[in-house]
């Protein structure tokens, strides 16, 4: 009778379960960043390596992040936003997840050294552990930065694409890697600060509860300061051009306007207007990261006609 | 003594079977895919086989 029991468990999983502990919604960043280090690339890969290539990074993404929701699912069930995930909504066991997570982190990575090389597999390998053991387990409910040091995880996909086509690492890489790296900060400090949620109670120590939210109004500023020369600089090299230059001068104008209106508000301020400004930098920061690979690919196509770049 | 051949189990866990049926035959087609185009290609695989063939030296040993 024992066995019937499993047969009629309330909360069956269903396959669209197993995706969420993937985190799709991430993985469209990672692909579509890992496709751009990619074709920017110089050399190139056969459309099929190329495809495996994206394949295997978002792969390693989604791994991470099921491991992730294996280790966090005592904040998960706390915190309103994260609180239906399948592993604390009781859908997927936190085994389960567990298992998924490693089984897809040694697929992802000797699938992405089977189909490109061994640079590449060994950075997605990198990120996967810096995801999981550094950040998620180690760093995320230890320091308020923990948003940089997790920012640094989701930096890495571009530098992947790139070794998976030149199998290295160059300073394009690094610059790219760069962008999202000081990205990340002001784009998720600009949620949390009109997403009130309780991180306090699950004790993770976002820099909102730990320092304030005028201290975090002025790290975004810096953030944005800091960001601003590498999106620049970006456009001086081989990847860059014209194009991206004039997006980057343009975006970057517009994303320090933003932060510079946040630093000036006041939590009296924000509240009266329902966090307008906030809501709305946090918007074009993701505009602004789209459009900035976007402009990059854009350079691409442009060689490869031979009238791009400088 | 009365079998049922389909247990109501079975129409529950359709879609995930067929989700994860559809994942391993798309990542069969895909190492078959991968398969083809590297040996295509062929550079790993031209070596040595059974006997010596001096065209596919490095330069340098030849000299």
């Amino acid at each position: 009778m024992a066995d019937t029991q499993t047969f009629d468990e309330p909360h069956e999983a269903q396959f669209g379960d197993y995706l969420q502990l993937l985190k799709p919604r991430v993985m469209s960043l990672v692909v579509f960043t890992a496709l751009v280090g990619l074709l920017v690339a110089p050399g190139g890969l056969h459309p099929v390596e190329g495809f495996a290539a994206v394949l295997f990074i978002a792969l390693g993404a989604g791994a991470s992040g099921a491991l992730n929701m294996w280790w966090d699912a005592d904040i998960d069930a706390v915190m309103r936003r994260t609180k239906s995930r399948p592993v604390p909504s009781g859908r997927v066991s936190a085994g389960e997840a567990l298992g998924l997570g490693l089984a897809l982190s040694g697929i992802s990575v000797v699938m992405l050294w089977l189909a490109t090389n061994a640079v590449a597999a060994g950075l997605l390998a990198f990120t996967i552990f810096f995801y999981a053991v550094v950040y998620s387990m180690w760093l995320k409910r230890l320091t308020p930065q923990n948003i940089v040091i997790g920012g640094a995880a989701g930096a890495f996909p571009p530098m992947i694409g790139w070794a998976a086509v030149t199998g290295s690492v160059s300073v394009e890489a690094c610059l790219m890697f760069a962008l999202i790296f000081m990205w990340t900060p002001p784009h998720f400090w600009a949620l949390a600060l009109f997403m009130k949620e309780d991180y306090a109670n699950a004790g993770v120590p976002m820099l909102t509860v730990t320092h304030g939210r005028k201290s975090t109004r002025a790290h975004i500023l810096v953030y944005t300061v800091l960001l601003a020369p590498v999106a620049v600089a970006t456009a001086f090299t081989p990847i860059g051009g014209p194009v991206y230059l004039v997006a980057a001068l343009g975006l970057s104008a517009g994303f320090l306007r933003g932060a510079w209106q946040i630093w000036r508000r006041d939590e009296v301020m924000a509240e009266a207007d329902g966090y307008k400004v906030e809501k709305a930098v946090f918007r074009f920061s993701l505009l602004y990261l789209f459009a900035l690979f976007g402009a990059l690919l854009v350079e691409a196509v442009l060689r490869a006609l031979a009238v791009g770049g400088w | 003594m009365a079998f049922k051949p389909e247990h109501e189990m079975h129409r529950r866990r359709f879609s995930r079977n067929l989700g994860v049926g559809v994942v391993l035959l798309g990542f069969v087609a895909l190492v078959f895919a991968l398969t083809v185009v590297k040996v295509t290609r062929g550079d790993p695989m031209a070596g040595y086989d059974h006997q010596v063939n001096p065209e596919l030296a490095p330069a340098e040993a030849s000299q």
